[in-house]
């Protein structure tokens, strides 16, 4: 089977080979980074285009359907129509931090990509702190919120933007705590070690109810922390006009659109790997034959299809449930989800020492 | 350099919601000020769509003047048109014959329930949820598509006229409207499952919005958002016109006075609604639908009020007649405008996502407060 390692391997020898090390390592360095500049154009334009005809079906309607086959090139046009906009800034904004903001905030989506392990062997820096690495990084988006939200003196951009600052804060820690029981299980931040620790079987079924729950905490928690409905509260459109980006046009608010949906791609991926296996195909202990069959689907496709169930079930919420309020917001956090997260992390904690789990 | 917000000497936060805003239904304009999330006062300014209909009807002859009251609460436009016509026919002491009545009751039934629909889909959005909006509208144009049949438009039908209704209905309108009683009958349980057992839904709801039954008719509340706090004020019970004392149904009020209660009400309405027709769907007597009347009408030198209860409440006309063939003066008492008179009292202290489901609650129509 195919498999990307001979192919980075091959590339890796002949550049090398050819320059010297200094410049092979700019070289693989500009590759790398324009692969995943390649992998986030796409991944928005997929993402966009999913979004709205699931929202359409929900709705009973047909969603884009008319520029490209199926409407598939809809966001392409979009795209191109946000572009060619002027980029306006608001005479009172502070012109330095309102244009910084928009960059802050899809830099920092694209740093968090780094250690995420899209196939067997294709990672772009497996990290020894993976999993450490993705939770500092991805918080540091709610200071280009916040910045946004300051810059543009508007009191709803104020508003929106003080709400998303209370809400990724008080988020993080539940989804941190989720982390933190499967990062006991396995005994390692590297996520290439998580994927390997899954071989026999996902910590989601290994990890006996504790690893349910603490799944089911992680995608309530990262929901909020990539302000999608029903805690979209930093751009409730029904209260807020458009919240912390009320005052973006042209590609500023792209960026910020663009990173919202590799935020969802990225807190998926995230808990593809933890609690589903990432690459790792299903494996059932005794199964033999069984698992012969699942090793022949390729890795890459068992994690795109185990990410993209878990951003289904996100815009599933969206389309389905009302927002919250922000007083219930907060309670939600601090008053259920924080006290179980640690009280399950106690009892995971446990397994992993006893060693219950199988 | 960032300037002041515009905060008051308290420290308060000013915010101007509207008169373009995505949850204000229309041209409102609401002045806030919050103290961080919660709001200390509501003001609402008018006057953004503010159209002189009271004045236009002046020069408009008895005929004409109802087919401007179609474009005030453009949502119950037949109900409108229906309390329009019963107060010329008082003054002109017309009878208007079984037929007649009974399709009055029959569409004023059916907008109260395409409002109510267009209503839930609009609540619904409002605390965020935006799939139900188009569930509604899908009900709703099966309404739509009945009045086109009868009434030849789809929002201002101008199908009251001073005796009865202006034709008679389509031959296809009792088969259409028994079809659809049987598919609503089915979505209005699909709407409970999809929000009001909801539990996000609920808990945004509950507590939230609270009129006691006292202030609701100090601020004279009417329609579900008095009956909401369970105040009787259902006008087809207590002053019944038309048809509305021959038929069964129940006058529904909560005793909550909260946004959930409210909601509860216009939920209970539409099963109400969908009984009157059918009760009446079957019994429509033949005959005329509509009285002989004069080409040209003269209201008697006196003064006429006649009120109807529309979708959002009481909706009262007032004539003053000096004898000749325009109306001297005409006032309309628009449901909305007083129920809008609330929301400072209910949204005080509450959160500014509160507001929002309150004024959902309202269900405003700007055009009827405005005028």
């Amino acid at each position: 089977m195919l498999s990307f390692e001979h192919i980075t391997q091959a590339i890796d020898k002949w550049l090398f080979g050819t320059f010297n090390p200094n410049v092979a390592i700019v070289i693989e360095g500009l590759i790398a980074g324009l692969c995943m500049i390649g992998l986030f154009a796409i991944l928005g334009l997929v993402l966009v285009l999913m979004e709205r005809k699931v929202s359409a079906y929900m709705q009973i309607r047909l969603g884009p359907n008319r520029v490209g086959p199926g409407g598939s090139l809809q966001t392409l046009a979009d795209t191109l129509k946000l572009a060619m906009k002027e980029g306006l800034t608001p005479d009172g904004a502070d012109k330095f931090l309102f244009n910084l903001a928009p960059f802050l905030v899809i830099v920092t989506a694209m740093l968090v990509l780094a250690p995420i392990a899209f196939a067997r062997n294709v990672s772009l820096w497996d990290l020894n702190i993976g999993v450490l690495y993705v939770s500092a990084v991805s918080s540091l988006s709610v200071i280009g919120i916040l910045m946004a939200g300051w810059a543009s003196n508007n009191k709803y951009s104020l508003l929106g933007a003080m709400r998303s600052g209370a809400q990724i804060v008080s988020y993080e820690l539940s989804a941190g705590f989720a982390v933190l029981s499967i990062v006991v299980l396995t005994g390692s931040l590297r996520i290439s070690d998580i994927i390997e620790s899954q071989r026999d079987g996902w910590w989601l079924f290994k990890g006996h109810i504790p690893a349910i729950i603490a799944f089911i905490i992680f995608i309530i928690a990262v929901t909020a922390e990539t302000n999608r409905a029903p805690f979209d509260l930093a751009e409730a459109e029904s209260e807020l006009t458009a919240g912390f980006h009320t005052e973006y046009s042209g590609m500023k608010f792209a960026l910020f659109f663009l990173a919202e949906y590799v935020n969802i791609f990225i807190v998926c991926s995230i808990a593809a790997t933890l609690f589903l296996g990432g690459w790792m195909p299903l494996h059932i202990g005794a199964w033999t034959g069984f698992n012969h069959v699942m090793d022949y689907i390729p890795s890459s496709i068992w994690f795109i299809g185990k990410t993209f169930f878990l951003i289904f079930v996100i815009m599933w919420f969206r389309w389905t449930f009302p927002r919250l309020r922000i007083d219930q917001l907060l309670n939600l956090e601090w008053k259920y989800l924080l006290p179980i997260s640690m009280i399950n992390l106690l009892i995971m904690t446990l397994i992993a020492i006893k060693g219950w789990h199988f | 350099m960032i300037e002041d917000l515009g905060t008051t000497e308290q420290g308060e936060l000013v915010v101007n919601l509207g008169p373009q805003h995505p949850s204000t239904h229309g041209v409102l304009h609401l002045v806030v000020t919050l103290n961080g999330e919660t709001i200390k006062k509501v003001e609402p300014h008018l006057g953004y769509i503010h159209r002189s209909i009271e004045k236009m009807c002046e020069s408009l002859s008895y005929r004409q003047f109802i087919y401007v009251t179609s474009r005030m609460d453009y949502l119950s436009s037949h109900i409108n048109n229906h309390g329009c016509a019963l107060c010329v026919e008082k003054g002109m002491q017309i009878e208007v014959p079984p037929r007649g009545r009974v399709i009055r009751v029959l569409m004023d039934e059916l907008t109260r329930l395409a409002s109510h629909q267009l209503w839930w889909g609009a609540m619904a959005m409002d605390v965020g949820a935006l799939t139900p909006f188009f569930h509604a509208f899908r009900e709703r144009e099966a309404i739509n598509d009945i009045m086109e049949q009868t009434c030849g438009a789809r929002l201002t039908m101008n199908y009251m006229v001073p005796g009865g209704v202006m034709v008679d209905i389509h031959p296809d309108f009792q088969q259409k409207v028994k079809e659809f009683i049987r598919f609503f009958k089915g979505k209005i349980d699909e709407y409970d499952e999809l929000v009001t057992e909801n539990v996000i839904f609920k808990s945004r709801m509950e507590g939230v919005g609270y009129i006691s039954p006292e202030d609701a008719v100090s601020f004279g509340c009417t329609g579900p958002t008095a009956r909401g706090s369970g105040v009787s004020c259902d006008l087809r019970k207590i002053s019944p016109y038309e048809v509305y004392d021959q038929v069964q149904f129940e006058e529904v009020m909560e005793n909550g006075g909260d946004c959930f209660a409210r909601y509860l009400v216009r939920m209970q309405e539409m099963r109400q609604s969908l009984s009157i027709i059918e009760q009446l769907i079957d019994n429509i007597p033949g005959g005329e639908f509509q009285a002989k009347t004069k080409a040209v009408l003269k209201l008697p030198k006196g003064e006429f009020y006649s009120r109807v209860e529309t979708a959002r409440g009481e909706f009262g006309v007032y004539i003053i007649s000096e004898g000749g063939t325009t109306p001297y003066r005409i006032k309309f008492r628009s449901p909305g405008f007083s129920n809008l008179s609330a929301l400072d009292h209910m949204a005080r202290g509450h959160k500014i996502g509160d507001l929002v489901a309150i004024m959902g609650t309202l269900d405003l129509v700007i055009p009827d407060i405005d005028r």
